[in-house]
Formats: C-alpha cells, sequence, structure tokens
C-alpha cells in the first residue's frame, strides 16, 4: 500500500536556520526533505506514512507578510497535494503558534486537505484557531517535542485515512468546543468518588464539562399600551393540532410548527394535543389551552385588555432540543412575527 | 446501620412447570407469574419472555428494569411501602438475585418509554443487555387512565420481582459483602480525621412516568431528608419513570446505585461517608427553592466536608441540579456534580440548560443526543408500533431495511447519571 503523504510546516528555529535575528526568513519548500521535529514525527508514523516536503517560514514573515506568506504557502502545499498536512508543534512560541494556526485552518478550509497542529494551551494560537483544526495539547517548551509527536503522528495518521476522531481526552487535542462520546476506563460513580477526594484533598482535578459562558437573555421592557397590542403565542411545550400533522418529535425537535387559529376560541381535548414527550401529558391533551392560553386571550381580546391575539402561533419541543436548534427556530419565525406587525409575545414552556 | 448482601448468581432462565432456583437457574413457572401480575385488575393480560445477553432480541417499549431481592434477616421486606409493608429497612441480611432482571413493557404513554438491545450496537450503551431478562408486556384494561394503567403496570413489575426473589430465601449466597454505616456521633468518634461525604441524590418528580416513589411516598411530596446508603438495596427508593429512557433510573439501579457502592468502598479509608440525603426534581419554582435550600441546609447540619451529586432527567432538572451545587458550595462544601449532555446531534450545542461557576466538577455520562443506527433484529418482544415517536426517535427512524435511526436518548439507562456506566463526552 501506498504510503500516506505528508506536508510538515515548520519555522526558522526549528529547521535550525536561526532564531529570532532570521525570524523574517521566507517561506521556503523543500521536497523530499525532512527537517527538524519531522524526523521525530516520522519514526512515530509506524512506517504507514512520510513527509514528502517540509515547508520553512521565519515566524515574522509570516506574520508581518500574512496574505503573501499564507497564498505562498498554500500553493507550495497545493502542488504537493498531500494526505494530511501537519504544522508544528509550536509549544509556548506566540507567532508560530499563531501561523500554524492560520496556515493549518487555511489549508483544510481552502485546499479542503486535512491538517494538524500542536501548541501550549496558553499560546495565542490556540484559542484562536482550536476550533477550526485540531490541536493537539502540548508542555510549554521545545522538552515536550517526544510526548507532543506521539499525539501528532497517530492523529495525523487517522484525519488522513478519514477514520472517525475520538474525543479530544482521548486523542489529546484541545476541547474545541464539539462534545464527543467515549468509553471511559471507570463507571462515573468511581470517577466522581476521585474527584471529589482530589477535590477533598485539594489536589488537582479536571472537570469533565466545563461550564460555558451562559447566555442569559434579559427580558424586555414591559409593553406600555396593552390594550392596542398585538399579541402572538410561542411555546415550547409541543402544542400542535390533533394528529400532530407536522411530525414534530416528542424530543430534540427538528423543526417548528406556525398554526392559525382564526377563529379558534378554546384549545379542545378533540382539536389540540401535545408532541412534547418530557413532561406529564395528560392534562395538556385534556386542555392544551393550559399550555397555551388561547381561551385567556380571547377573553381578554374580548374585553379590551389586549388589542388582538395574533392568527398565527409557532410551537416547537423543548425537550432534549439543542440550544443551537432552538435559536435557529427562533431567528426564522421572530422575523415573520415582526413582519406581521406583532407587538409583543407570550413564550410558555414546561 | 450494618446490612449483609448475600449475592446469588443466576447463569440462565428457563420456563418450566414449577418455579425454583436450582445451582444458579431459575426456573420459572408462566402460569405463576402470570397469576402474580393479573392480581391487578387494571391489567388485562401479560405474555413472559425471556431475553438472554447476545441474542438478537429488541425489547420495547421499556418502563422499568428491577432485580429481585429477598429480605432474610432484620425489619421490614423488599420494596417497603410498595409491596412489603412500612417498615424502616436496611439492616439485617438481603439476598439479591445477579445477573437477571425483571423488565417491565407495554404501551402506556407511547413516547416516553425506551429500548433495551440485547446485541448489536445497542447493547455497548444499555447496561441491561449484560442481564438474563424476565421481560413481562402488559396489556391494560379497555378505557382505562394513562396514570391508573401505569401505576398497574408498575406494581406488577414489583410483585413479579417480589416473588422471584422470594424463591431464594432458602438458598446460600455465591458471596456476601458487609455494608456498615455509623451514626453521626459514633462517626465523629472513630473517624476523625476523615473528611465528612454525603452522597445527594435528586430524584426525578416532574409527573406520569417522571415519577420516584420512597418508601412508597411519591417523591413530588417529600422535602429532602436522610437515609442510611444501606436503605437503597432493599428497594427503599423504586422507578415511576422512563421518558427519554436514556437518563432516568430504573428500580435496578436504586437498589444498585453506583455512587453509594463507590462512596461504601472508601468508607473508613479515605472518607467517613455519613449518609445518603435525597431530594426531588419538582417542576414549580418555589418547590425547587425549597428543596435546594433544604438540601443545602441539611449539608451544613451534618457537618459535611464533600458531597456527590447525582441529577437524573435533563433540562427542568438542569435548574435543580446548578441550584443545589451552588447552595451546597456556598455552606462551604465541596461539590462534584454527575450529569449528562444534550449538546446536539453536532455535539456543539450548550449542554445543560443552566450552568454556573460553582460547578466546577462535573462527571458527564455523554451526549444523549448522539446519533446511532440500531440495526433490525430478528425478535422484538413488546412492539415497534410507537418507535417512531419515542423520545429521541423521529419521522424517519424506522427505515426501510428495519434499523432505527435514533439518538441515545432512547436506549434505556444509556446514559445514567448515577455513574452506572462508562460512556462519557469531551
Amino acid at each position: 500500500m501506498a504510503k500516506i503523504k505528508v506536508v510538515h510546516y515548520i519555522n526558522q528555529f526549528f529547521a535550525q536556520i536561526g532564531g529570532e535575528e532570521k525570524a523574517d526568513y521566507p517561506a521556503e519548500l523543500r521536497v523530499g526533505e525532512v527537517v527538524g521535529p519531522g524526523v521525530a514525527l516520522t519514526q512515530n508514523f509506524n512506517d504507514e506514512a512520510e513527509i514528502i516536503a517540509t515547508i520553512i517560514c521565519g515566524d515574522s514573515y509570516f506574520n508581518e507578510n500574512l496574505e503573501k506568506a499564507k497564498a505562498d504557502i498554500l500553493a507550495m502545499v497545493k502542488e504537493q497535494n498531500p494526505d494530511v498536512f501537519i504544522a508544528g508543534p509550536a509549544f509556548n512560541a506566540g507567532r508560530y503558534g499563531v501561523a500554524c494556526g492560520t496556515i493549518a485552518a487555511a489549508v483544510q478550509e481552502e485546499l479542503g486537505i486535512p491538517a494538524v497542529t500542536g501548541m501550549y494551551v496558553e499560546n495565542p494560537g490556540a484559542d484562536m484557531f482550536k476550533n477550526q483544526v485540531y490541536m493537539i495539547s502540548t508542555k510549554n517548551s521545545a522538552a515536550g517535542m517526544r510526548d507532543a509527536v506521539k499525539k501528532l503522528a497517530p492523529l495525523a495518521l487517522k484525519l488522513a485515512k478519514g477514520e472517525k476522531i475520538g474525543a479530544s481526552a482521548e486523542e489529546g487535542y484541545m476541547p474545541n468546543g464539539v462534545r464527543v462520546n467515549f468509553f471511559e476506563k471507570e463507571r462515573g460513580s468511581k470517577r466522581a468518588v476521585k474527584m471529589l477526594l482530589n477535590k477533598l484533598n485539594d489536589k488537582p482535578f479536571t472537570t469533565e464539562y466545563p461550564m460555558p459562558d451562559f447566555d442569559r437573555v434579559d427580558p424586555n421592557p414591559a409593553v406600555k399600551d396593552l390594550a392596542h397590542a398585538k399579541i402572538a403565542l410561542v411555546t415550547s411545550g409541543g402544542i400542535v393540532p390533533k394528529g400532530n400533522p407536522d411530525h414534530i418529535e416528542s424530543s430534540s425537535a427538528s423543526h417548528y410548527g406556525e398554526y392559525d387559529i382564526t377563529g379558534v376560541m378554546d384549545l379542545t381535548e378533540e382539536t389540540y394535543e401535545t408532541a412534547h414527550g418530557g413532561y406529564d401529558p395528560v392534562y395538556a391533551n385534556e386542555d392544551s389551552d393550559r399550555v397555551l392560553p388561547v381561551d385567556v386571550l380571547r377573553d381578554m381580546e374580548k374585553e379590551g385588555v389586549i388589542g388582538e391575539l395574533h392568527h398565527l402561533f409557532y410551537t416547537t419541543v423543548g425537550n432534549g432540543t439543542a440550544v443551537a436548534s432552538a435559536k435557529a427556530f427562533a431567528a426564522e419565525f421572530s422575523q415573520k412575527l415582526k413582519a406581521d406587525g406583532v407587538d409583543a409575545v407570550i413564550l410558555t414552556s414546561t | 446501620m450494618r446490612l449483609e448482601m448475600g449475592h446469588i448468581y443466576i447463569k440462565d432462565i428457563q420456563f418450566a412447570s414449577e418455579s425454583k432456583i436450582e445451582d444458579g437457574i431459575l426456573y420459572v413457572s408462566e402460569e405463576a407469574v402470570k397469576a402474580v401480575a393479573l392480581e391487578d385488575e387494571h391489567i388485562k393480560s401479560v405474555s413472559f419472555d425471556i431475553a438472554k445477553p447476545g441474542e438478537s432480541v429488541r425489547i420495547t417499549p421499556v418502563k422499568d428494569v428491577i432485580e429481585p431481592r429477598v429480605k432474610v434477616e432484620g425489619r421490614g421486606g423488599i420494596f417497603p411501602g410498595v409491596i412489603s409493608k412500612v417498615d424502616t429497612v436496611g439492616e439485617g441480611k438481603t439476598y439479591a438475585l445477579k445477573g437477571m432482571a425483571v423488565v417491565t413493557a407495554g404501551k402506556i404513554v407511547g413516547f416516553q418509554e425506551g429500548i433495551i438491545d440485547m446485541t448489536g450496537p445497542g447493547a455497548d450503551y444499555t447496561p441491561f443487555s449484560q442481564t438474563l431478562n424476565l421481560v413481562m408486556v402488559c396489556e391494560p384494561i379497555d378505557g382505562i387512565k394513562q396514570h391508573d394503567y401505569e401505576k398497574a403496570v408498575r406494581f406488577a413489575g414489583f410483585r413479579v420481582a417480589a416473588y422471584i426473589g422470594e424463591l431464594a430465601r432458602e438458598l446460600t449466597p455465591d458471596e456476601t459483602k458487609v455494608y456498615e454505616t455509623c451514626t453521626i456521633k459514633e462517626g465523629l468518634e472513630k473517624y476523625p480525621n476523615l473528611p465528612r461525604v454525603a452522597y445527594v441524590q435528586m430524584l426525578q418528580s416532574q409527573g406520569l412516568l417522571h415519577d420516584t416513589y420512597v418508601y412508597g411516598v411519591d417523591a413530588k411530596k417529600i422535602v429532602p431528608t436522610i437515609l442510611s446508603p444501606t436503605e437503597i438495596m432493599d428497594g427503599a427508593i423504586v422507578s415511576g419513570n422512563c421518558v427519554s429512557a436514556c437518563d432516568k433510573n430504573p428500580t435496578y439501579v436504586h437498589e444498585n446505585n453506583p455512587v453509594v457502592h463507590d462512596l461504601f468502598e472508601q468508607h473508613g479509608k479515605t472518607i467517613n461517608f455519613v449518609c445518603q440525603i435525597i431530594t426531588n426534581e419538582n417542576v414549580y419554582l418555589a418547590d425547587k427553592q425549597r428543596s435546594s435550600d433544604w438540601t443545602a441546609k441539611l449539608c451544613k447540619m451534618l457537618d459535611l466536608d464533600g458531597v456527590i451529586v447525582s441529577q437524573e432527567g435533563f433540562g427542568n432538572p438542569d435548574t435543580d441540579l446548578i441550584m443545589n451545587c451552588k447552595k451546597i458550595e456556598a455552606e462551604g462544601v465541596k461539590t462534584v456534580i454527575i450529569t449528562d449532555e444534550y449538546a446536539g446531534r453536532d455535539g456543539k450545542s450548550q449542554s445543560l440548560a443552566d450552568a454556573d461557576a460553582a460547578a466546577d466538577a462535573v462527571v458527564t455520562g455523554g451526549n444523549a443526543n448522539q446519533v446511532i443506527i440500531l440495526p433490525k433484529l430478528d425478535k422484538v418482544i413488546g412492539t415497534l408500533d410507537y418507535v417512531n415517536k419515542i423520545a429521541g426517535a423521529s419521522e424517519e427512524t424506522l427505515r426501510e431495511d428495519g434499523s432505527l435511526e435514533v439518538e441515545l436518548q432512547v436506549l434505556t439507562g444509556a446514559t445514567n447519571e448515577t455513574g452506572f456506566n462508562k460512556l462519557s463526552a469531551r
């Protein structure tokens, strides 16, 4: 079987051209040469892959001539047409890290060639690019080369072969915002006990799910003139016309429904139901007004408390539905609500 | 309290004319177990079947999984307040039939139940692919309300499990384990230098098929309280829930609660395992506030140094989890929480519906939205009639070749939040 073809990118320092004084070294392609860390990488390819070319570029040159350097290097990579592109590892060298991230992401996006890099977690290139390319987490100096290539080489092979990439904890890349399942060696309760013992003894521990920056939305100011306001109903409680005509899923909904309630004064057991699988549906099915209060709003409409109840309502199932899906649904129907001149929305959840 | 747990290993289950356990083989008289199940007038008919690990069998819609046990010494009986009379359990001697389970199935709501696959990729995720399962499919009488049907099936499962457990009363266990906790004062004297640790268990209590019972009391109606961790081994807590079956605790998980067992492993060595604190996950804000306040208060009153908090369910209970964690940490008690994730099919969404910086030590049971293809299996126990509707399925679930495209959500126990499994995510 033919070996996997690798193009490797390194800076002037790791190419042993020089330090800071040579950082203005322009991009250079060395076909058929394995340079610096490429040797260690090759040892870890287990004869499955070979470096067919090394690209060397000075850190200052890359960052000061970003567009030109990027274009030149992309052209070099394109010409070599490798199965996978490896940049670095850059450890804690800031400009080198940014260059590795930039070029690896560009190779992947613009040439469609899988790319991987590696650096220290505090390298500025990490935060900039870890969500765009797989980035092996390394120590903060070149003393960590052995460990770094041990992770970098196998991940590059997997990417080249198009194999399934495991979780960050298994493969050694930095968490990239995509949660991936895998089987741990010990059951969860045992891991929890160990974590607690470490926490109690002030020893380091690593949470399995770092808390995200939570997206809290401030409520809008109160509606001043309710008597002339057009009010719409929106729910994540899954109220749908009987029979769930659009087949909204009972959990992890893939879409929302838009239904006309012109002339509907009351939701009854015969006409509406819930599609939601996350709560006791008995009471919502008996009287869907409990979740989507059409009857009460009709009364208020009659009494002049509100101006008007909008003739369409929007509904989905919140149960197990990804935040990204919910956001996308709302972004779409909010535009419709605005276009229909709706002044305020009552959003009910369950 | 001191409880001796005798384990009797079941190697096979067979139908026979007489029910008995002999040389590790459970013989079941179908007639006898049917009679036990049909004691309730709400059940029209019941059929029994056996599913073994590795067989090409799919069980659905699954409601509960129960490990048969029998109390042979000490106060009370198995499932107090439910099957046995109310009496405090957790001391004396109890036998458990290991390697097997009673599984209840049948339509109740139709989209809140789970799947157990005995082979294939699904079997890697549900822990109940590893047990010999005596499955009972219950049909209700006509015109019955869902709540009554649910209760009838729940009780029928416990009656059958108790009947099977009773067969072990005179046997000699293959293995015996002893679990013992101290009173507050004893613990302080015996382990003056060990950190005081408790297990805070959040019980699902959101409504029909989201209920849990403690000594027969609906957990919606409890205020947080404390148990000796041995009480659960006698069935003090039982399940009445299976919606999004991946992260609900079947009765089997309560009986074998892994946090309790793994804390006992460390008891007297690295920690003093003081007690189990139970709380609920009601849907009303006032209940959430009261329960989390009380849970934190109990942690303080017990002078705890650390707790493990386990959640049950997701979404709405995420708020209870974070409230508990925040308030317990605010009392100076170090906290580890166990949850699972709904990060979307692509894994890119926020995993929990709530978050707080105090939750800095999290164990996860994995992303329940992960899609999995379950191949067609030779036999279905129960029915596939509802398989496109259960939580974690869609209109496209049942494919032309008979395979199922589903989220892990549908698999009973797959992302359990008591840390029952090895599945995780990063």
